[in-house]
């Protein structure tokens, strides 16, 4: 069968710059996008990324991405909602401009995509979304609030949307991954980190291939039984 | 303009007809019912429909539409009752996009 037409959110750097390699990597048609260009190379790629310089909670430039990926390629299999931004402040210190920000593109952003994905997926009766929550929820970490509460609500749109597109061959499933190191975390204090790491039951940091290895068990075809999951790593 | 999206509908709907059980009456033109009281479609294939219009009226006309808006949803008058009364909504909503 032709190679599947993956389409990944948030490509210029951390994770999903990590994705990006893997599923080049595995000769699948990778489409990324970020609101900044991609300053990286992947050796043998070319041709196999193509990035568009998006913000995802802008809704003329993502149905502009989708309408060159339709006539492009005709049919998206999986989509990786995985760009997000984080904000670590307690609550009373925390602007409402980023409040707005961590839910645009985390809320609005991963809903208009899966909204998009969906209604491209539909015509062949197949597709895979994955979205990304993260353990900050489940924890209840403080001084997360907004950023969790953020996450929350992707959860719940994986749930209920994995309802609405399950007729359609189509699973919606997240992943929540555990710290990794990439810029997200950068700012948090070493202290809280470890102290977060120490309430996993695997006390390390995630690594991209343990983020990749989820992913690619939700993608699979024979995983067309698993829908509306959330998989949490490092056992929490 | 109408007349050409009669056309893209009833395509459209002759496509979506191969996958269902209770077809849409065609033969009867824009007075072919499609959801509500006259209609056959259930919710499912209402949505079907309407994303299938949409992508269609973007290929052929090159206009970006968006059917299913709350306005839509809330009409007294749902304009997904027959297919001419999807066509005039259509007109309605690229007028007033342009
Ligand atoms: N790292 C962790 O510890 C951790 C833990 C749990 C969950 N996660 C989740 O994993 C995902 C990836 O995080 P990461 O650690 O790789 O973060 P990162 O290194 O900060 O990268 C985030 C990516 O998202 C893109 N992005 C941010 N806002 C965007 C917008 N509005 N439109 C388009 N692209 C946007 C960024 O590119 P531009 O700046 O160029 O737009 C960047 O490529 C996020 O959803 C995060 O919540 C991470």
């Amino acid at each position: 069968m032709d190679k599947p037409v993956i389409l990944i959110t948030g490509t210029s750097k951390g994770i999903g710059k990590a994705l990006v390699a893997h599923y080049v990597a595995l000769g699948h048609h990778v489409i990324g996008c970020s609101r900044n260009a991609v300053e990286w190379k992947i050796e043998g790629a070319q041709g196999n990324y193509q990035h568009y310089i998006a913000d995802v909670t802008d809704e003329v430039a993502v149905k502009a991405m989708f309408s060159d990926i339709r006539k492009q390629y005709g049919r998206l299999d999986h989509l990786i909602n995985n760009a997000g931004i984080a904000s670590m402040n307690h609550s009373m210190l925390t602007p409402l401009t980023t409040v707005h920000q961590v839910l645009g593109t985390n809320v609005v952003g991963t809903f208009l995509f899966c909204r998009e994905s969906a209604k491209l997926m539909q015509k062949k009766r197949y597709g895979r979304i994955i979205n990304f929550a993260t353990v900050a929820t489940p924890l209840k970490l403080e001084g997360e609030a907004i950023y969790a509460a953020s996450k929350a609500a992707v959860i719940t749109l994986t749930q209920i949307m994995a309802k609405e597109f399950g007729e359609y061959g189509i699973t919606v499933n997240a992943i929540g991954p555990t710290p990794v190191q990439t810029d997200l975390i950068k700012s948090v204090p070493k202290d809280k980190i470890d102290s977060l790491l120490n309430r996993q039951a695997i006390k390390r940091f995630g690594q991209f291939h343990d983020i990749s290895n989820v992913i690619d068990f939700f993608l699979k075809k024979e995983s067309d039984f698993v829908t509306g999951q959330v998989i949490f790593l490092g056992g929490i | 303009m109408e007349q050409k999206i009669i056309g893209i509908i009833l395509h459209e709907v002759s496509e979506l007809n191969e996958q269902l059980d209770h077809k849409v009456a065609i033969e009867n033109g824009e007075n072919a019912g499609l959801y509500g009281l006259t209609g056959v479609l259930d919710s499912l294939g209402l949505v079907t429909l309407i994303v299938a219009v949409e992508q269609a009226i973007e290929d052929e006309l090159g206009l970006a539409i968006s059917l299913a808006d709350e306005r839509a949803m809330s009409q007294k008058n749902s304009p997904f009752r027959t297919i001419g009364t999807l066509a005039d909504y259509i007109v309605k909503v690229s007028q007033e996009e342009a």
